[in-house]
């Protein structure tokens, strides 16, 4: 064989060699750590409110999302994310648009809740059921309501024995969070107005 | 001891990738918006880039020279880089999602950051050893990182500052680019390459 040929030979088995060997490395490193877990689930809970208010008869969005998924349950249980919430479940999912059960609750403006802070006993049951920790307070002491984490779910309200908790409609730091601010200012009125 | 310090202290100052020889200009400028995101990307960077200057170093070492290769480095390095990223990506997924919730968006985009290829590259010509290969990889992803860090906090006071209608956004970025790269020059002439 030629020198100009063994060379050939040799760079097409050494590029060919390590391309393969990658390929295995990649081979057995996707096998050896994959992910469990079905990727539409997490897609289904990235739409639904994550108010964990269990308004859909499940007890929080992640099971409403698993069960959306299993096809155990209709788009249509989850009155926090409204029409609009049910109408980019329809489309992720390609199935019909539904409208929003009645038996689930209502579509409501965004509310969230408040204590009123003279009433309250400091009994501490309304801590125990906020299902995303926005209500600090200890016992015997007033509590209040952390408007940036309320999702309005309202499961604190039942709970109050003096019936303190009102729904307020949501103030602009909840709003904030909810359309949140852009990832930058374009201009110095924008940057005031916020 | 000092030589791998001084590799090191090379790689991210003297010799900044970014703001002296000019590679990784397109995550520096592309990537800088956002504090957050800039530090994302530095830490991503910085893990790549020492993974990747040792397997390139190996590669190198066991597979090109033997059969004397040489010529095809630059293609066997960026396979090595695709890899490294891919390998990288799919253990953090599965170790650690938190990290790879910061990081995920930022490493596939390392892939086509040329100062890895860049310090693959140079690290064959300066013909550095293992753990010299490893060090100015560190260094030279520390470098890209710090520079990349202090940039983002610049651009987002820049957002706020009343700049010239005419210079906002990129212009105002790039310029603020060349000034650091000015003060990088003091760097110069302080160690060897």
């Amino acid at each position: 064989m030629s020198a100009v040929a063994t060379q050939w030979a040799m760079a097409l088995a050494g590029m060919v060699g390590l391309a393969t060997v990658f390929g295995l490395l990649i081979l057995w490193v996707s096998k050896r750590f994959k992910v469990e877990g079905n990727p539409i689930v997490e897609q289904i809970n990235a739409i639904l409110p994550q108010t964990q208010c269990g308004q859909c008869n499940f007890p929080g969005c992640k099971p409403y999302a698993e069960a959306i998924a299993k096809g155990e349950a209709p788009i249509n249980q989850c009155p926090p994310g409204g029409q609009e919430g049910i109408k980019k479940l329809a489309e992720l999912l390609d199935v019909e648009v539904l409208e929003l059960n009645p038996e689930n609750g209502t579509e409501e403006e965004d509310q969230v809740v408040e204590i009123v802070e003279a009433d309250c006993i400091g009994c501490t049951k309304c801590i125990q059921v906020c299902p995303v920790d926005a209500i600090v307070g200890a016992a015997k002491l007033m509590h209040t309501v952390i408007l940036d984490e309320c999702t309005g779910c309202d499961l604190c309200i039942p709970a109050c024995p003096v019936d303190c908790i009102i729904k307020i409609p949501a103030p602009m730091p909840a709003q904030l969070q909810r359309n949140p601010k852009p990832a930058l200012l374009q201009t110095i009125e924008e940057a005031r107005s916020w | 001891m000092s030589d791998i310090f001084l590799i090191f202290i090379g790689a991210a100052f003297v010799n900044n990738f970014v703001l002296v020889r000019f590679l990784g200009l397109c995550p520096f400028m592309g990537v800088s918006t956002q504090y957050k995101s800039a530090l994302g990307m530095s830490f991503a960077t910085a893990f790549v880039l020492t993974m990747s200057s040792i397997a390139s170093y190996l590669v190198n070492e066991y597979l090109l020279v033997p059969l004397e290769l040489e010529y095809l480095k630059t293609l066997s390095f960026i396979l090595v880089i695709a890899v490294t990223v891919q390998v990288t990506e799919m253990i953090l997924h599965k170790s650690s999602p938190l990290l790879y919730q910061v990081l995920g968006l930022f490493l596939p985009l390392i892939t086509t950051n040329c100062a890895v290829l860049g310090v693959a590259l140079l690290n064959v010509q300066k013909q550095n050893s293992l753990i010299e290969s490893a060090f100015f990889g560190f260094g030279a992803a520390f470098g890209f990182g710090m520079v990349l860090v202090l940039f983002s906090a610049i651009r987002e006071r820049l957002e706020m500052a009343n700049v010239p209608e005419s210079f906002r956004g990129l212009p105002i970025a790039l310029m603020t680019a060349g000034i650091m790269s000015l003060a990088f020059m003091g760097f110069s002439g302080m160690t060897q390459a």
